[in-house]
């Protein structure tokens, strides 16, 4: 190997070696490490491929027994390749009904309804009140943002039962409101990431908006939410599927079939069609994560920042 | 909503506010205005809190010494509940010790299997948003969805897991219907869910600096004792981080005993949180239930003031803060 006008070793070249060593000496080193490094490789792939098969396993079992026809689901050992598909199995997941119940898509409605109300409240709300913690200062603010934090370790089954005693006294058990008015005034971890977050933005934009005659509220609206997009996106990829995915609530809120939302139907899926076709059963589960699933891979960095919003430091 | 929220790693939250917001002597003049504003803009919390938190919580409290099945008006009851569950309900003696086995075994298996994943994810490897996403993506499936997938898949004949143990020549069990084996079941369905912490490790790991493993390099540090004095001590405060979320989300964990078992076999997997949503829902023991709540909320609680006593001993933070 010849640079300029000077034979450089090989091994000068790979820029681990500290001084030349006895050519002989080099070689067998070099191939030792190869060696290990080609282990070490083939064991690295070697366990990323076993866990992505188990951790994948689960959707393949869905997605497989989705697509069988229902005869095929009880043959064994279990097929692994569904023959003929069909695909037909997810129209009739989607469309089917069981004696008065209502179809399944207005579940799917149901839910949209409850998960866009609470991804659009709940941004909205936690972000006025993270922008107060960030940005303003004012008597009891760091005991407040304290309770706040501290709710944290509040189980839903301590609040549980008195607020399910408010709707009924309300007469709003059996509707969507219980489920959606709660989110209206912002939740502890999203105005936590967001604070943190709105912390990160230089002061100098809020300083230059304020000689210019902004209000805070117009701060808040015109500079601060537009530069906080990757942060929102965040929050919002995350209340989406919690809102999405939510049980507990809905379980002690809705008694009607009408009303459910997805993750209700799914549970009570055995019960109104007494036994299990297993195809369908798969089907429907498949179709109601899809949402999220497809979510995740259109915000996978949005997803990625929700977790580690707060280390974005500016 | 927090459980589904994992995130960040505690060293961030610095609750000391005060010196964070700039004090340019734009700002100083309006300091009554701008306290007025700020109660204005976290009113909403506020009143959230009062309606659907704060008084909740004394709602509750109260409740739980008083007899009340929403028929007939409250009884006074004083501690009675809190006498008779550790007393007469043995089901509740059994629902705390299925749910302290089920914590105790899940979070920190989860832990390690979370952390492998993201070393693993953190070595020079091609296609990493591939294998990320793998692993992640039981994350975003709920926990009904979910738990109807492992129903199938542990089903006796037709089931996954036992067609695929005796290809190898094991024989299955019946995981969802046997109760030396079905809190195992329920256990290894958790471990699917890791994705969460496994991203806060990952960040974590690529946060590192990269001085200290060349330091350790021209000591000659193996990779074995390079993991064990560096890579583990800083990351130390996201496994707290991710030990004390941990607790908090399986200490109530319900849809998945809910769907998958119903509590069963013979109260084998009778979570607390199951236990507590029965006596309030089927039973209407209000007053009970609330009681019950409390017992969880102590529960985390405790686990939690115990890991932070811990803390003190195990967990490195960087520039020595705290």
């Amino acid at each position: 190997m010849v640079v300029g006008n000077e034979t450089v070793p090989t091994t000068e070249r790979l820029g681990s070696e500290r001084y030349t060593r006895p050519s002989r000496m080099r070689t067998h080193l070099l191939g030792n490490r190869f060696q290990t490094g080609l282990v070490r490789l083939l064991v690295i792939y070697a366990l990323l491929i076993l866990a992505a098969f188990l951790f994948l396993l689960p959707f393949y079992w869905m997605l497989n027994t989705a697509l069988k026809p229902s005869n095929q689901v009880f043959t064994l050992p279990p097929t692994w390749i569904p023959k003929p598909v069909m695909w037909s199995n997810f129209i009739t997941a989607f469309t089917m009904q069981y004696e008065t119940d209502p179809p399944v898509y207005t579940y799917a409605i149901n839910t949209m309804i409850v998960s866009v109300n609470g991804v659009v409240s709940t941004i909205f709300s936690s972000a006025l009140v993270a922008y107060a913690f960030a940005r303003l200062e004012f008597p009891g603010k760091n005991v407040i943002f304290l309770g706040i934090l501290s709710t944290l370790m509040i189980p839903f089954a301590v609040v549980m039962v008195p607020q399910f005693i408010i709707w009924q006294r309300l007469g709003w058990l059996d509707t969507l409101w219980p489920l959606m008015i709660p989110h209206w005034f912002g939740s502890a971890w999203n105005i936590f990431l967001l604070r943190q977050f709105f912390m990160t933005i230089p002061i100098e934009y809020d300083e230059a908006a304020y000689l210019d005659g902004a209000s805070r509220w117009h701060i808040f609206i015109r500079i601060i939410l537009p530069l906080s997009k990757p942060a929102l996106a965040a929050v919002a990829v995350f209340a989406f599927v919690f809102f999405w995915n939510d049980f507990l609530g809905p379980l002690i809120i809705l008694s009607t079939p009408k009303n459910f939302t997805l993750t209700l139907f799914l549970a009570n899926f055995n019960v109104a069609f007494r036994g299990t076709p297993w195809h369908l059963y798969m089907a429907a589960a498949l179709i109601i994560i899809l949402p999220c699933l497809i979510l995740f891979f259109f915000s996978q960095n949005a997803f990625l920042k929700g977790i580690t919003v707060t280390d974005l430091k500016g | 909503m927090a459980r589904r929220y994992a995130g960040a790693s505690l060293r961030h939250i610095s609750v000391t506010t005060t010196g964070l917001t700039p004090r340019s002597s734009i700002w100083r003049s309006r300091r009554f205005h701008d306290a007025i504003v700020a109660y204005a803009f976290i009113l909403p919390w506020v009143i959230g809190f009062i309606l659907f938190v704060g008084g909740p919580i004394i709602a509750s409290f109260v409740l739980s010494f008083f007899r009340w099945k929403m028929i007939a008006p409250p009884r006074f009851y004083g501690l009675t509940h809190y006498i008779s569950m550790f007393t007469t309900d043995e089901l509740f003696r059994i629902s705390i010790w299925v749910t302290f086995k089920f914590v105790l075994i899940s979070v920190p298996i989860g832990q390690v299997l979370a952390l492998g994943l993201a070393l693993l994810l953190n070595q020079r490897i091609r296609l990493l948003g591939f294998w990320r996403s793998a692993f992640y993506l039981p994350a975003v499936v709920s926990g009904v969805a979910g738990s109807v997938i492992w129903v199938w898949m542990y089903h006796a004949e037709l089931g996954i897991v036992n067609n695929g143990l005796e290809m190898m020549g094991l024989e299955g069990r019946n995981w969802l219907f046997d109760r030396e084996v079905v809190l195992g079941s329920l256990i290894v369905k958790s471990l699917w869910n890791v994705g969460i912490p496994m991203v806060i490790y990952l960040a974590a790991l690529q946060g590192l600096p990269q001085q200290l493993y060349e330091a350790a390099d021209i000591d000659g540090a193996g990779e074995v004792s390079k993991f064990f004095s560096i890579t583990l001590p800083m990351l130390s405060p996201a496994i707290f981080f991710n030990v004390v979320m941990g607790i908090i989300a399986s200490v109530q964990t319900f849809a998945e005993p809910y769907v998958m078992t119903g509590g069963g076999p013979d109260n084998a997997t009778l979570f607390l949180g199951l236990h507590l949503y029965k006596n309030a829902f089927s039973f209407l023991k209000m007053g009970y239930a609330s009681a019950m709540a409390w017992i969880m909320f102590l529960l985390i609680f405790g686990l939690t003031v115990f890991q932070f006593r811990l803390a003190g001993r195990w967990v490195y933070y960087e520039g020595g803060e705290r």
